[in-house]
């Protein structure tokens, strides 16, 4: 009977430990293959979601899809790109020109889409630069960067670029409080002297095009995130503020000795009032405004010489300070425009503020004072409720269809789900690791699209195959169409992605540019047939009128060229067909190649310094004769006689 | 009868043939429209496509200016007008002869079409970038069909009536039916 008692016992230790491993077992094998089967797309079908992925200090600007997470363009914005010349050719040269000069490099931020009625649109996507302060336009039809317009009297465009709900504005604030007009002070001077710049670019509704409307010269806090408001607060635009305490050094320390910094609530629709009654101060600035102009292929850059100030203390209503504990970085405006929500980074609280209760608060006065004239509304009268004890260092918030927050915690490192209106925990999950940003396509609008939200990680570790000291950083996609969010997938991105922006590929995909036509093409120096290809000479200036085709430049055989020249190849690609770039390159030149789009004119410049016959040839592997698209440049000495001539085929 | 006649002059307005180039790399397939008196892009730019992908085995480009271009619109405006004044005359006999030179004169102009096919896809150039050759070793042609789908090379090959065929097709029956019906009331008279 013993026996009987110590094998059962055996017997039944044994089937539970069966059963306990085959359930852990099996949990984890269903789950996995489940999860891959929800992120994968099939070969040769579609994404659902284009995501637009900041490139941090990459400067440019990444373009996956979702849930894939696959990688499919990275466009060149504030930083050169050798591959697609961005920066080399003379064409793209004037997009990188500032008031500083030319400049090579940026640090890019946050990435918005265009809307209207305050919801995505997919006509363009904008993007801040933060070290040089600029803000750029990509066209969502070709993909290509179009626009970017230099901020003067801002430094570290941070709590940019922002879209208010009809793109009446892309609006940017300044990290750096810097003297206003810049001028020679000594640093300790900060309080008072130096001055947060906000900027407000208008955005021609059928060009695009920006305009610096006017800036509010705020002050000299750190502007650090903005929102606008939508629906009832439509007219109004949000921004976070740290370093209030006016530190110029140790900021660590010296900025997070408050206990409330404020988020600014300024009502732009009245600061269309005051500029409308002249109520503005024209100060001279110079700000360079590059243009890329699709008709001729070509940007050109402008310097701009002054723009329109406002001061909030000589314009009543249109700035407003709501305390928000503290140094909140995220300032994120919930989908019915009612709730602005403070992240109090250096706190475990987020803060709701309520529209309804600020405009109650403004209309009965019930201020606690004012900073620099500006009045600072009672906490307890503008608050409607706060996320208790959601985790550790809440940076930023964005929502869903369903009435959700979804806010990041970089220090304990998750993302937490909560209910807007309760302030209620609802769940949280892990990131890996130390996440900054999140996205839900759409977030920045009306109408979120709650079904995938994107995380972005500062900090890889041990997560990938390592590559030595400087790892990637990722993004961690979780599907959020249930109550418990789930970790789909994990992948690396371009640069450290800061912000992201997403939306429908249905809203993108119909406006496709297919290819440039060549009827359309009215660059100076294109060629549009192969019997108009010719070369020039104008002094020691050579300008070679070439075309390409599968799979021949006209011409490929070239002499007349001497040392000393500047040789210009201006390359038009005939092809009209979807798909079929052709590239150049030249032995020796000091530029990029040219990557050239069917239908496109570019340009890059030659000069040959050793006498002989140089080669080029096609970069782009357009067509199975690829590697014979090529061709070969004579150059002579200086005192040479032997003229210009040329020939494809002899002819 | 008159209605079948009038009805040939859609030719002017429709396109009569085409021939459609599929591939896996052409998601939308690439193609031409052959009218009476041109020929014509199916989608933007998809001869000079064509032209470009058949160059490498040295086929010649899709001509833009043919005598069949010059021939057919007048013969297609005299077989209208005949038809209107056969249906005025009112005389059934006239009816089947104008049907029977139809017949005759469409299948004249569907040899003329194999036979430019034919010249289309072995009249090739000597210079010719990429040769095949058949399971024999004779040079491969690449005439598309004159009916029908063909897979040549890489890619499938369609040839099918347009509209203006189909319109032509529908007067030639109609001269038929006019025909047989009077044939009817004729017996019955």
């Amino acid at each position: 009977m013993k026996s009987h008692i110590k094998y059962l016992t055996i017997f039944t230790i044994a089937v539970l430990m069966a059963f306990s491993c085959g359930q852990t077992g099996g949990t984890s094998g269903a789950l996995g293959g489940d999860l891959a089967s929800r992120s994968f797309v099939p070969p040769g079908e579609h994404d659902e979601f284009y995501a637009f992925i900041s490139g941090g200090f990459s400067g440019q600007l990444a373009i996956h899809g979702l849930p894939s997470g696959r990688l499919f363009k990275v466009i060149p914005v504030f930083s050169v790109d050798a591959e697609k010349a961005y920066g080399f050719n003379e064409e793209t040269k004037p997009m990188l020109e500032t008031s500083y000069g030319s400049i090579p490099w940026d640090d890019s931020h946050h990435p918005d889409l265009s809307q209207t009625n305050g919801e995505v649109d997919g006509r363009w996507c904008f993007i801040n630069a933060n070290n040089t302060p600029r803000i750029a336009r990509i066209s969502l039809s070709t993909f290509e960067t179009e626009e970017i317009i230099e901020l003067p009297n801002s430094a570290g465009n941070h709590s940019s670029s922002f879209v208010t709900e009809n793109t009446e504005y892309v609006v940017a604030g300044t990290r750096f409080g810097v003297p206003f007009p810049q001028r020679d002070i000594s640093i300790d001077d900060y309080k008072g002297n130096f001055k947060g710049a906000i900027s407000f670019i208008s955005v021609d509704q059928e060009t695009g095009r920006f305009n610096l409307e006017f800036q509010i010269m705020m002050p000299g806090f750190d502007y650090d995130l903005a929102h606008p408001g939508r629906a009832a607060s439509h007219g109004w635009m949000f921004f976070s503020t740290y370093n209030t305490e006016e530190a110029n050094t140790l900021l660590e320390v010296n900025a997070s000795q408050n206990d409330k910094d404020f988020i600014a609530a300024i009502n732009w629709k009245k600061a269309e009032e005051y500029i409308a009654q002249g109520n503005f101060t024209e100060m001279p600035s110079r700000y360079a405004h590059n243009v890329w102009d699709e008709s001729t292929q070509m940007a050109t850059s402008t310097m701009k010489t002054s723009v329109r100030v406002l001061d909030p203390e000589k314009c009543p209503g249109l700035v407003y300070f709501l305390p928000t504990p503290k140094s909140p970085h995220g300032c994120d405006v919930d989908p019915t425009g009612e709730y602005i929500i403070g992240s109090g980074k250096l706190a475990a609280a987020m803060t709701a503020h309520s529209f309804t209760k600020m405009l109650d608060a403004i209309e009965n006065e019930k201020f606690d004072g004012d900073a620099y004239g500006i009045p600072i509304i009672n906490y307890d009268d503008v608050v409607a409720g706060v996320v208790q004890q959601a985790g550790l260092g809440p940076l930023h918030t964005e929502f869903d269809d369903k009435g959700h927050g979804y806010t990041t915690f970089f220090i304990s490192s998750e993302v937490v789900k909560w209910k807007v209106g309760t302030w209620e925990v609802v769940d949280r999950q892990p990131t890996y690791y130390s996440v900054g940003h999140l996205m839900i396509p759409g977030g920045n609008s009306q109408k979120p699209f709650g079904k995938y939200v994107v995380a972005m990680n500062k900090i890889t570790k041990d997560r990938y195959l390592p590559t030595g000291p400087e790892l990637c950083q990722s993004a961690q996609l979780y599907d959020i169409s249930g109550e418990k969010m789930e970790l789909l997938l994990d992948f690396p991105t371009v640069g450290e992605p800061h912000y992201a922006a997403g939306c429908p590929a249905d809203l993108i995909k119909p406006n496709q540019m297919k290819f440039y036509p060549l009827e359309e093409n009215n660059h100076p120096y294109a060629t549009k047939t192969e019997a108009d290809a010719r070369v020039e000479r104008d002094g020691n200036e050579v300008h070679i009128y070439m075309t390409t085709i599968r799979s021949h430049f006209a011409p490929d055989n070239i002499e007349g060229i001497k040392v000393g020249d500047k040789v210009y190849f201006h390359v038009t690609n005939l092809e009209q067909d979807y798909d079929v770039p052709h590239g150049i390159s030249m032995i020796g030149a000091n530029t990029s190649e040219l990557l050239i789009m069917p239908g496109q004119t570019e340009t890059f410049v030659w000069e040959p310094k050793q006498v002989g016959v140089w080669p080029f040839y096609c970069t782009d592997f357009c067509s199975a004769l690829h590697q014979e698209m090529q061709g070969y440049v004579r150059v002579s000495p200086r005192s040479s006689n032997i003229g210009l001539s040329w020939s494809l085929d002899g002819e | 009868m008159i209605v079948g006649a009038l009805l040939l002059l859609s030719l002017f307005v429709f396109p009569l043939w085409n021939i459609s180039l599929l591939a896996p790399q052409y998601p939308e397939p690439i193609g031409m429209d052959i009218w009476i008196n041109k020929i014509t892009d199916h989608n933007p730019n998809d001869i000079q496509n064509i032209n470009i992908l058949n160059h490498y085995v040295g086929m010649q480009d899709i001509p833009e200016e043919m005598e069949e271009f010059r021939i057919f619109p007048p013969v297609v405006i005299t077989m209208a007008v005949l038809g209107v004044i056969f249906g005025l005359i009112g005389n059934r006999k006239l009816y089947l002869a104008w049907f029977i030179i139809m017949a005759m004169l469409g299948s004249a102009g569907m040899y003329d079409f194999y036979l430019w096919e034919y010249d289309y896809g072995h009249n090739l150039k000597d210079t010719a970038a990429i040769k095949f050759t058949d399971s024999e070793g004779n040079p491969m042609a690449y005439q598309p069909p004159l009916i029908g789908s063909k897979t040549i090379l890489n890619f499938k090959a369609i040839s099918s009536p347009m509209i203006g065929a189909y319109l032509m097709f529908l007067g030639m029956a109609l001269s038929l039916y006019a025909f047989f019906k009077g044939k009817k009331e004729a017996e019955h008279g």
